[in-house]
């Protein structure tokens, strides 16, 4: 999960070799942090968060197969 | 498309420097010598010329799109295989495999978000704006096929009920489907309600003064 939202943040952004992410794991659930390059922030956001909600639809549907939830936050 | 002229001192040197700038493999790109290295300066005067290559590359949307879809199924742990066509003016991206229900989700809320940031991540790539449509297994295909005939049938309920039919929530592209299938009953009329997400086609027969 955590490796799938790297490529998917790292295909959007300008500058991929900023993008991090850290992972807290509860036995059912993830959380994930996602944290880019201040200037990509539109990047993996965009407009009203449609960028934001794309990633985590996919996120979530990688989760499903696990059987866990899952929650995607973005940083600078 | 991507055009890089480098200089060298052979044509190979040129080359290698040019491929190397613009990140393509030599078989993808095209090359142009522009100037055969000599060891004449320029006008014949003392000196060397260097030589000089242009490589241009023609950006292919489809096998970007591919790319990036397989490396996305393959950190969700699907197996799956991409098969493009180009259908003017768009690009067609099928992913076949076994267990792909997850790729498309709730009535494609799945497919719809790896296909926007599939156009994204290619287009982000790319100097010209291309539009990729991403299906599954032909889902949207079939998902058409299913909304035309829900429509044709509502319409005939709301013709001899007289009665407006309100459908559940679509994405704009299957609101259209609706809207398009019934454009040519005339005594349908058809428009949409309430607000995104929640926006609604509604079927109902046209008013009596408005038929003509």
């Amino acid at each position: 999960m955590k490796e799938l939202l790297e490529v998917l943040a790292k295909a959007l952004v300008d500058r991929p070799e900023d993008v991090m992410v850290a992972q807290v794991e509860t036995e059912k659930s993830v959380h994930l942090q996602l944290v880019v390059a201040p200037e990509d922030m539109g990047k993996v956001i965009g407009k009203q968060g449609k960028i934001a909600n794309a990633i985590r639809t996919i996120v979530k549907a990688a989760a499903v197969k696990d059987g866990r939830r899952v929650h995607v936050d973005i940083d600078q | 498309m991507k055009v890089v002229e480098r200089t060298g001192k052979s044509v190979e040197e040129a080359i290698s420097k040019a491929l190397e700038e613009i990140g393509v493999e030599r078989e993808r790109a095209q090359i142009e010598i522009l100037e055969e290295p000599s060891k004449k300066g320029p006008f014949g005067l003392l000196g060397t010329t260097l030589a000089k290559v242009r490589v241009s590359y023609e950006d292919d949307p489809g096998a970007l799109a591919c790319e990036f879809i397989e490396k996305v199924c393959q950190t969700m742990g699907v197996n799956a295989v991409c098969h493009v066509t180009k259908r003017e003016p768009h690009w067609h991206v099928d992913i076949t495999g076994p267990e792909l229900g997850i790729l498309i989700g709730r009535r494609g809320d799945t497919l719809d978000a790896l296909q926007y940031l599939t156009n994204l991540a290619v287009g982000k790539q790319l100097s010209e704006r291309v539009k990729i449509i991403v299906d599954v297994e032909g889902y949207r295909q079939r998902r058409e096929e299913t909304l035309i005939r829900l429509a044709k049938r509502l319409s005939e309920k709301v013709k001899r009920t007289g009665n407006r039919v309100v459908l559940e929530p679509m994405n704009p592209h299957e609101r259209r489907i609706i809207h398009t299938a019934l454009q040519d009953e005339y005594k349908i009329s058809t428009f949409s309600e309430g607000e995104e997400p929640n926006r609604r086609v509604v079927i109902s027969l046209k008013r009596s003064r408005d038929i003509s």
